[in-house]
């Protein structure tokens, strides 16, 4: 049956890489909030904003706190406690011809998370990110007040907690409107892509047709094919291209064991994406697929991150503006071919008009994410991309961090006086705390 | 089905609640504290689309004199009910038992004679109307005497045998008891445990605990693995058990 907790359990986000710490579990999110200083959702974070600065800090885990308070068919508005997960959301309501607003590339994600980390989306140059989607939050806040608080109710905490990685208060609940959909079926376009400049070309051409882009990279591909890759576009189905049956289930498969150290090297990547690519040698292709290949490929292996061993890995996620210029995406992807960080996974996606969030990561221009095992390197690795980002302008995100360092935080951040003023405000001491409020901010460990 | 769940706000009961709701069957409440009820009821009413109301009324298994009223009042919201679900029960680590005689009286009462009351009170009503189900959780905690669970084991060992009876006795008149034997399932009940490695989720538990009652199975572990353990510590020798602190 166990024993009871000892100080040796610890706590990790989905980069592996543990933390003395210990998650309380609670249906009953009001109590459980009384006195802690983080809460977690799914911990499908990267790096260490769902992890307690301090082995002795409350952490709440709020994925049993799942209840849905309300539902309007007409308005599509829909409340919920904040440990709803995305995947039950989506397994209830797209039968019903309704989808969320916006969702990130897993569905193992909270509603609670996807406000904290203010996800973003292949639609997100349309739609914008889900905080835009909130009409409003109840929230717990550091003197243990209770509140409310929407674009019109506390909107200074409104939006410091949308993208503010649960540093101004416990969310308890989430108010957003669901989307109609006209089928469960996505009608999908791909597209074979030669290199970086013909990318962001043709995701700018893609941009103004589709409501969902997404772009995969090679990043192995180095000289004149740098950037190679394939572009994928995609819509909700009308009825009469949808299939008649509603899509398969997902059936998970699970990585029961993890690989040893040395399985990722740019041998096995180089495999990897020169399978990918080849899948996808018919110039063009198109067709109806389900939400789950469209939306969330890599959900269909359940602990997909066990391939990168023990040492645990981490992604790096960055937007460079769009008045950098195609050439500082092209430039960047030469300084990251160069500095040798193996990923199976480079995703490229153009995104819309920064949100209202104070730290909500998405500015328009160009997103690139890609996934780094930890080695030796990888400090030095991410500060000489931050360094590239800070000169152009860009900035990264935040919930697939686990390495940047304070000032190179605060100088690729303008708005963060400004959501440093919010903290002031509710939160003078910093009560509410990460290991990544900690490294970042310099709060109390 | 139409089932009664004593325990559905919470922990596994909530996730059966939900299970049920979601694929159509009729869900009627009971539990203790009101914004409890009325929040989980809300919850289940969202996730069927035609699902018109979902009642709920206070039932304590600390005060038996709420049980048949209760009962009373599900019948009448529901017209009828063919299941019966009890997932609620009191839970403390045998340390804080030692320590505590008041609690560790309560908390017999409550996980063995009041549940037994409660049961009683249920497969009557369903034994009128011809049978239907009555699944209630017990513990593999017990089916051995252990350390660790001395006390809380003690009182679900005395569950388990009364309703292994129960299904003797009433299987023929058309009453299928199912004794539900959940290991370890992440919960707010065992949030101050550390789980071990093949510690299950709510969700996994609900999915066997309504297959098992679709196929009128008498008895189940869950998550599945626990078959394999108990099945070891059953055949355990006394003098392996003294020795060993699972």
């Amino acid at each position: 049956m166990g024993s009871p907790a000892n100080g040796q359990s610890t706590l990790s986000g989905w980069g592996r890489v543990p933390v003395p710490g210990h998650e309380q579990l609670s249906e009953n999110l009001e109590a459980a909030t009384r006195g802690a200083v983080l809460c977690r959702g799914l911990g499908r974070s990267y790096g260490d904003s769902s992890l307690p600065a301090n082995a002795s800090d409350k952490v709440v885990a709020t994925r049993l706190a799942n209840r849905i308070l309300a539902f309007d068919p007409e308005t599509g508005i829909l409340r919920a406690e904040a440990g709803l997960c995305l995947a039950d959301l989506n397994r209830l309501f797209i039968p019903r011809g309704y989808f969320t607003p916006v969702t990130p590339g897993t569905k193992f994600v909270t509603v609670g998370g996807m406000v904290a980390s203010d996800v973003h989306g292949k639609n997100h140059h349309i739609e914008g990110c889900f905080g835009a989607h909130v009409r409003s939050l109840r929230m717990r806040l550091a003197s243990d007040d209770i509140v409310t608080c929407s674009e019109t109710e506390n909107p200074d905490l409104f939006y410091a907690t949308i993208g503010g990685m649960g540093l101004l208060g416990h969310i308890l609940e989430v108010e957003f409107k669901m989307h109609r959909i006209s089928s469960p079926w996505i009608w999908m376009e791909s597209e074979r892509v030669g290199d970086i400049d013909e990318f962001i070309a043709a995701l700018g051409h893609a941009a103004p047709r589709w409501p969902m882009t997404v772009g995969w990279i090679d990043c192995l591909i180095r000289g004149a094919s740098l950037g190679r890759g394939i572009l994928m576009a995609g819509r909700w189905a009308t009825p009469e291209e949808a299939k008649a049956e509603p899509p398969p289930l997902p059936r998970n498969k699970t990585l029961p064991f993890e690989f040893p150290n040395w399985a990722i090297n740019s041998l096995t990547v180089q495999a990897f994406n020169f399978a990918y690519y080849w899948k996808h040698m018919d110039h063009r292709g198109s067709g109806v697929v389900g939400t789950e290949p469209f939306f969330y490929p890599l959900d269909a292996v359940l602990h997909w991150n066990r391939v990168y061993g023990a040492r645990g890995f981490t992604q790096y996620q960055c937007v460079l503006p769009r008045a950098a210029g195609p050439r500082a995406v092209r430039e960047f992807m030469e300084l990251m071919t160069k500095l040798g960080g193996a990923s199976p996974l480079c995703v490229i996606k153009d995104c819309g008009p920064e949100g209202k969030g104070l730290l909500s990561f998405p500015l328009e221009g160009t997103s690139i994410a890609i996934d780094m095992a930890i080695s030796a390197d990888t400090q030095r690795i991410v500060d000489r991309l931050n360094e590239f980002v800070i000169a152009a302008g860009g900035r990264i995100y935040l919930t697939k961090d686990g390495f940047t360092r304070a000032e190179h935080f605060a100088a690729m951040e303008p708005r963060l006086p400004k959501f440093l003023a919010a903290r002031e405000k509710w939160d003078p001491k910093r009560r509410l705390r990460s290991a990544q409020s900690h490294r970042l901010f310099g709060d109390p460990a | 089905m139409k089932a009664i769940v004593l325990g559905g706000t919470s922990g596994m009961g909530r996730a059966i609640a939900q299970r049920l709701a979601e694929r159509g069957d009729g869900v009627f409440l009971l539990g203790i504290g009101d914004t409890e009820l009325e929040r989980s009821a809300a919850d289940l009413k969202s996730r069927h689309p035609s699902r018109v109301d979902v009642g709920y009324a206070v039932c304590d298994l600390e005060k038996p004199e709420t049980f048949a009223g209760a009962l009373d009042a599900a019948d009448a919201a529901l017209s009828g009910f063919d299941a019966v679900i009890v997932t609620a029960g009191l839970f403390a680590t045998q340390e804080k038992l030692e320590a505590d005689i008041e609690f560790t009286r309560r908390l017999v009462t409550v996980n063995y004679a009041n549940t037994v009351v409660f049961c009683e009170h249920a497969r009557k009503r369903l034994l009128e109307r011809g049978g239907g189900h009555l699944t209630v959780f017990s513990s593999v905690a017990g089916d051995r005497g252990r350390k660790p669970v001395a006390i809380y084991g003690s009182a679900k060992a005395g569950l388990s045998v009364y309703l292994e009876a129960l299904d003797h006795k009433f299987h023929a008149a058309g009453l299928s008891v199912l004794c539900v034997k959940p290991g370890f399932v992440k919960t707010a009940m065992t949030a101050g445990l550390k789980p071990p490695p093949f510690a299950g989720e709510p969700d996994q538990v609900a999915n066997d605990v309504i297959r098992a009652m679709d196929a009128r199975k008498p008895m189940i572990y869950t998550p599945g693995i626990w078959a394999l353990v108990m099945l070891v510590i059953r055949w355990l020798p006394r003098f392996v058990m003294r020795k060993i602190g699972f």
